[in-house]
């Protein structure tokens, strides 16, 4: 279990570490200061960081109030749990294929979206190959669509796992809807609202694979590299053969998911209190 | 605040295929509730007293009927309301709140006039800590407070706005046998230092009995009968309300009417003046039997067990429909334990002639 992680450790220090003659010329910091003068490398970790600050908060309320939604409905009940449950089991890179084809630009089509959007009267935008907001757009929409269903499936049951009895108590007491969410729900279902931003921050910055879903191995190219990719692209990409930087990267990927989960226990025992 | 019940009828649709008429929980419920009594609703599980509370509370609409608080009718008012305090079986603390914030919480819900500073609604919360002598938890979590506390807890809760009427469910059930003693004191000390028209629920007779000052008997969704404890006791309108009240229960014999007498098998055991010739239920309480040489009914002895103030005589006979009959007389009498046959005279006061078909009380 531990092995691979000392072992990536160390040769994050071994400057020009040649895994196939197992040589080094020496230790030090220069892989680090390497990776962090390095644009594609600080390219990804902006990209990262913005993936993860939107689409976390973003897919999590979303999920939440989907569940809410769910927990109120009689009819057709099941059908909406499996319908929201869908994307979880489906492959990531064949719903990035829909998702190329709802946003792409190409000879014969703008793409559903941009078809709609002109329908609206707006103006059609490359969402695969434009401008790097409507890139950063899709890839959190895409992002936020494959991490949902999981976070509806657990605040579903979490909901339907609150003891009636508090809300019958409430409406005797005359408590509003509102208060009623954020006093008595929100704090009842609060540790699994914590798992899922914990699961979710890291699942976020691990991100990968969706990016490649829609724009291709050639991330760099696209400005829509992620930490992961950086780290793939050193190992085997076509500017690789370097695991010394790319094990500095990993090491700096750990430590700012390492930061966040420690911030995010933190913050989770102090409001126990 | 008096409460009026007036024809309330509850129906639930069935669920069951095979039964496809309605379970009727609540059946025709006309009485009234006096102002500031405690009044127990008592009945066997599936009564439909949960049903009643749930009513009266608002969480539960009635199918037909009405529901009078004083000369208000409050049939179609929504709970928050009605101003009722309701303690839950399970008491519904708010776990992740302090005892503090739990009875504030109520106080905090309040809108327009009745709206309260700060420093007004812990005032309120302090008293009413105080009145239920919880006011040292106050900082705790319900999870580090034993049941009895948790059940005051509740109770403090429930009252903090002052309803017009209180009303608990099941409130000891989930409490030890010492605590649901100490318990159901504090309830009836509560309710006298408040004064407020509380209405709780059981299925322990016993509990019933000793705080309430009236009882409503129910059975199946229909009230049995109404009456202080006592005089239920003492004259059951029928057989199921001779049966479900007292400990140890009422002895049932199958008995026969024959000429103004009353027999239980050959024996002659009491005078029927007025009755008709027939067979009947004759119905002995405990503490009715009279070990007398001379005695009227003699009895198969099976043990003695000595309780110290009395002892409890067990005993068969052909025509009981008990598993054992069970006679208290007092430890003064001597027994001769290795007799067979026990004889016994009866209290007339302590004997109820119930019709065997109507099962209602004929004397």
């Amino acid at each position: 279990m531990v092995y691979p992680l000392i072992d990536v450790f160390i040769y994050s220090f071994e400057e020009g570490y040649n895994s196939a003659s197992q040589t080094s010329f020496g230790t030090g910091l220069y892989n680090y200061s390497y990776v962090l003068h390095d644009p594609y490398f600080l390219q990804a970790l902006k990209n990262t960081l913005i993936l993860v600050a939107i689409t976390v908060p973003v897919s999590t309320v979303l999920s939440l109030l989907i569940s809410l939604g769910l927990n109120k409905i009689t009819k057709l009940k099941e059908l909406f749990q499996t319908v929201y449950f869908l994307p979880y089991v489906t492959n990531t890179l064949a719903v990035g294929l829909v998702f190329m084809i709802l946003f792409k630009k190409t000879a014969y089509t703008d793409g559903m979206i941009n078809l709609l959007i002109t329908a609206f009267g707006g103006k059609s935008v490359d969402f695969i190959e434009g401008p790097y907001w409507a890139k950063m757009m899709v890839l959190c929409i895409y992002t936020i669509w494959i991490v949902m269903p999981f976070k509806v499936l657990v605040l579903t049951s979490s909901l339907a796992s609150v003891n009636p009895i508090y809300y019958s108590a409430a409406r005797v007491d005359g408590t509003s809807n509102t208060r009623i969410f954020f006093r008595i729900t929100l704090p009842m279902i609060s540790p699994m609202i914590f798992y899922l931003v914990i699961t979710g921050f890291i699942g976020a910055f691990k991100a990968y694979s969706d990016a490649v879903a829609l724009f291709g191995t050639n991330l760099n190219v696209a400005e829509m590299n992620t930490i992961v990719g950086y780290v793939y692209d050193m190992l085997y990409g076509d500017s690789g053969g370097y695991p010394s930087y790319a094990s500095a990267a990993a090491i700096i990927l750990f430590s700012i998911v390492l930061t966040i989960t420690v911030i995010n226990l933190l913050v989770r025992n102090k409001s126990k209190r | 605040m008096k409460v009026v019940l007036k024809n309330l009828t509850k129906r639930f649709p069935s669920r069951d295929k095979k039964h496809p008429e309605d379970v009727i929980a609540v059946n025709d419920f006309d009485f009234t509730i006096p102002d500031g009594k405690l009044i127990g609703l008592l009945g066997p599980s599936g009564c439909g007293k949960s049903t009643t509370l749930n009513l009266i509370s608002g969480l539960e609409k009635p199918t037909s009927g009405q529901i009078f608080f004083g000369e208000d009718d409050v049939t179609k008012l929504p709970p928050e309301n009605r101003g009722i305090g309701l303690v839950f079986q399970n008491y519904a603390l708010y776990p992740h709140l302090t005892v503090r914030q739990n009875i504030l919480f109520p106080l905090q819900n309040l809108k327009g006039d009745a709206k309260m500073s700060k420093q007004q609604m812990e005032t309120a919360a302090l008293n009413v800590a105080k009145l239920v002598q919880i006011d040292g938890l106050m900082q705790r979590k319900p999870s580090e407070l034993s049941g009895g506390q948790q059940q005051r807890v509740a109770i403090a809760r429930a009252l903090v706005k002052m309803p017009k009427v209180l009303l608990l469910d099941e409130p000891l059930s989930n409490l030890d046998a010492r605590l649901r003693l100490q318990t159901r004191e504090e309830i009836r000390r509560i309710q006298k230092e408040t004064g407020i028209t509380t209405i709780f629920v059981t299925h322990d007779q016993e509990e019933a009995m000793s705080i309430c000052d009236l009882i409503v008997v129910m059975k199946d969704g229909v009230v049995n009968q109404i009456g202080a404890p006592q005089e239920v006791y003492d004259s059951p309108e029928n057989l199921f309300v001779a049966k479900f009240l007292g400990t140890p229960p009422i002895n049932v014999f199958e008995g026969r009417v024959k000429n103004g007498r009353v027999y239980i098998g050959e024996e002659d055991v009491l005078s029927a003046e007025g009755l008709t010739d027939g067979d009947v239920y004759v119905t002995v309480r405990p503490e009715g039997f009279k070990a007398e040489s001379d005695g009227v009914l003699s009895l198969d002895l099976e043990r003695i067990e000595v309780m110290g103030r009395d002892v409890s005589v067990i005993a068969h006979h052909t025509k009981s429909l008990n598993a054992d009959i069970r006679a208290i007389i007092s430890s003064d009498i001597s027994l001769d334990t290795g007799l067979s046959k026990v004889r016994f005279n009866l209290n007339p006061k302590k004997v109820f002639i119930f019709d065997k078909t109507t099962e209602k009380r004929l004397k």
